[in-house]
């Protein structure tokens, strides 16, 4: 499973650090940037929490 | 020349130099653009047999010609489309029949000079080409923006995937195509494969269109680019348009026009574009010139590019003009590190290359600014042209 | 006639107390939401998935209090309402127009709950614009409220709570209104 985020939809909520802040950290402009990795599988559950918790569901969980 | 013929643009000169265009069937087109290995000329070098193959293989596909010409740099998309629209057109019909598409589409910039030459020629031949008229923001002749466009008439960059050779204009499969490859693609309908590859690079054959220094040229690809442009009293060359890198002269003395020998290099080819820099100009300004210039071009959509952008623009233009402060290197280092790969496009990507590459051939000069010793070019006259806007 | 004692009419009591506690708590849900969207609320302490949380279970303990309040109040005798006035506004003879708003209230509160939990398999822009529709939701819910709810012989307290349940919403949807969330400076023309 990977997290992409969709840059267009992306509002800088910030929810997604809050989280899942072992993988996703937000610049100085609060924007957030995801590893481009397979999650570990410890991660799962808390990035399923997070996408579900974007208002503007710009970050997904996709299964690759 | 093949393409830049000396003839004019009207349909009974065009038949009378290239002769009338009888397509064959489908499979064969296929297999003629494969075989004569044509590269798209727009910018990715991407092969356009195969980018025709796998759009001809989907439900409905449709054509879209793109002589947007986005890059400031470039007049080689104007040039065709002023002096040989009916090379472009019969492109398209070629694609068409190639992808069995029923639909096609050419995108041009609002008030080109070009449109009332191409209305002319689409008229001559009772053309059935949708035309589209695009705003002339860098990022909006972007294929996926130029599908945006078509859609929803807004030209901003879409998110992918879907890339647009899956689903584009009415979620079909689009063949986006830039003009001088239709171009290409009307001769090697009518001459053939094995005609196209007796010019040019082995791997990347044929001929091509540069845009150096202004200048728009003919020439085998492949070529070297001293043996395209004077060198003398040039200190770098821009290749590859803004979405291109610098490379120095002594670089430039080695270098082949190809998309492989530019990519070992660390740089591109991307649509031809060649602007050499004389030594009477500082490579700083030019480069925070343009920065700001990409900086203000963005569509607006993503935090990364919206933001970064303008702030490594500004950094920049210290480092050119001042005043300069050491903590705007830590901060701009940061920047050309934290903004690429997170636009929806590839628009911050490019900007980030360009301005990297200037920081690393013009490595002196960055460090002649930093310790406050100015160069004292930067009132020499503008190199990069710029296009003005309204704020 | 004089109003009924608890002991009396249990049910009335039950359907009226369930009634006041669910409207808190649609306030209380309403103005969580907007707080949910505003970045100057979210400190380390208190993030804002703590809010957006509390938003949703606020609102799905109002959903369960105001099924309590409506089927204490279909089931009792004291005035007739049929279950079908807990779905169709209009169909009550009771206080016909008032209990109606209040049926649509509750039929805006099962679509605004009823597309939440659904609301990763849906579309983005539907979901957010039936969202929007909960401030439609609330002044039905308040009018439902203030007219059928208010007149107890408890004395002024329901129209206390009516009074500053409006104060609270309004000072809410106003800053939602007119105060700028953006996260940090948009697009800055480079000269």
């Amino acid at each position: 499973m990977r997290l992409r985020v969709n840059p267009i939809d992306c509002a800088a909520h910030g929810l997604c650090a809050e989280l899942l802040p072992e993988w996703v950290s937000l610049d100085e402009w609060g924007y957030p940037a995801v590893y481009d990795q397979p999650l570990p599988a410890q991660l799962v559950k808390d990035a399923k929490r997070a996408a579900a918790a974007c208002p503007t569901l710009a970050l997904k969980l996709l299964q690759e | 020349m093949r393409l830049l013929t000396d003839s004019g643009p009207a349909l009974a000169e065009h038949l009378r130099v290239h002769g009338t265009l009888s397509l064959p069937s489908r499979g064969q087109l296929l297999d003629a653009v494969e075989k004569a290995g044509l590269l798209g000329r727009g910018g990715a070098g991407f092969p356009a047999g195969r980018k025709m193959r796998t759009v001809g293989a989907g439900k409905n596909p449709v054509v879209l010609g793109n002589a947007c010409e986005g890059e400031p740099a470039s007049a080689k998309d104007g040039t065709l489309l002023l002096r040989h629209p009916h090379l472009v057109l019969d492109g398209l019909d070629v694609a068409a029949a190639a992808i069995g598409a029923r639909e096609q589409h050419l995108a041009v910039h609002a008030g080109s000079i070009a449109l009332p030459t191409l209305r002319a020629a689409m008229a001559e031949r009772r053309s059935n080409v949708r035309l589209h008229e695009v705003p002339t923001r860098y990022t909006a002749s972007e294929e996926t923006a130029l599908v945006s466009f078509v859609n929803t008439g807004s030209a901003k960059p879409l998110f992918t995937p879907p890339r647009p050779f899956e689903a584009g204009i009415s979620r079909r499969p689009t063949l986006v195509n830039n003009a001088e490859t239709l171009a290409h693609l009307a001769l090697i309908a009518r001459h053939g494969p094995a005609w196209f590859r007796s010019v040019g690079d082995a791997e990347e054959p044929g001929t091509q269109l540069l845009t150096v220094d202004g200048t728009v040229v003919e020439v085998p690809t492949g070529q070297l680019l001293r043996d395209v442009v004077d060198l003398r009293g040039r200190q770098a060359v821009l290749v590859g348009g803004y979405f291109g890198t610098w490379i120095s002269a002594a670089q430039a003395r080695e270098v082949r026009l190809t998309h492989r020998d530019l990519r070992a290099a660390g740089g591109a080819l991307g649509a031809g574009i060649v602007v050499t820099l004389p030594t009477t100009s500082c490579g700083l300004v030019e480069t925070a010139r343009v920065s700001a210039y990409l900086a203000n071009e963005n569509a607006g959509q993503c935090g990364p590019c919206f933001n970064g952008l303008p702030a490594i623009a500004g950094a920049l233009r210290s480092l050119a003009i001042g005043p300069w402060d050491d903590r705007t290197m830590t901060a701009l280092d940061r920047w050309l590190g934290v903004v690429p790969g997170r636009g929806a496009c590839r628009h911050p990507d490019g900007a980030v290359r360009f301005a990297l590459s200037a920081l690393s051939v013009f490595a002196e000069d960055v460090e002649a600014h930093r310790s406050g010793r100015t160069c004292g070019r930067a009132k020499a006259p503008a190199v990069l042209p710029v296009p003005r806007r309204a704020a | 006639m004089a109003a009924p004692t608890l002991d009396q009419a249990p049910l009335w009591y039950l359907s009226r107390s369930s009634g006041l506690v669910s409207f808190v708590l649609i306030t209380l849900t309403l103005c969580l939401g907007i707080a949910s969207t505003q970045r100057a609320l979210a400190s380390p302490r208190w993030p804002r998935f703590a809010t957006q949380g509390l938003h949703r279970n606020v609102s799905l303990l109002a959903l369960a209090l105001l099924v309590v309040h409506i089927v204490s109040t279909v089931s009792d005798s004291y005035v007739s309402i049929s279950w079908w006035a807990a779905v169709v506004p209009g169909v009550s003879h009771y206080r016909g127009l008032w209990v109606a708003l209040g049926t649509l209230a509750f039929d805006l509160v099962l679509v605004l709950i009823g597309t939440s939990l659904v609301r990763l398999r849906m579309n983005a822009t539907a979901w957010r614009w039936i969202h929007y529709t909960a401030y439609a939701a609330w002044p039905l819910a308040w009018l439902h409220f203030l007219k059928t709810g208010t007149d107890a012989a408890h004395g002024r307290f329901g129209l206390w709570i009516a009074i500053l349940s409006a104060a609270l919403v309004g000072a809410a949807v106003s800053a939602r209104t007119t105060l700028r969330d953006d996260p940090a400076p948009v697009r800055s023309v480079v000269r």
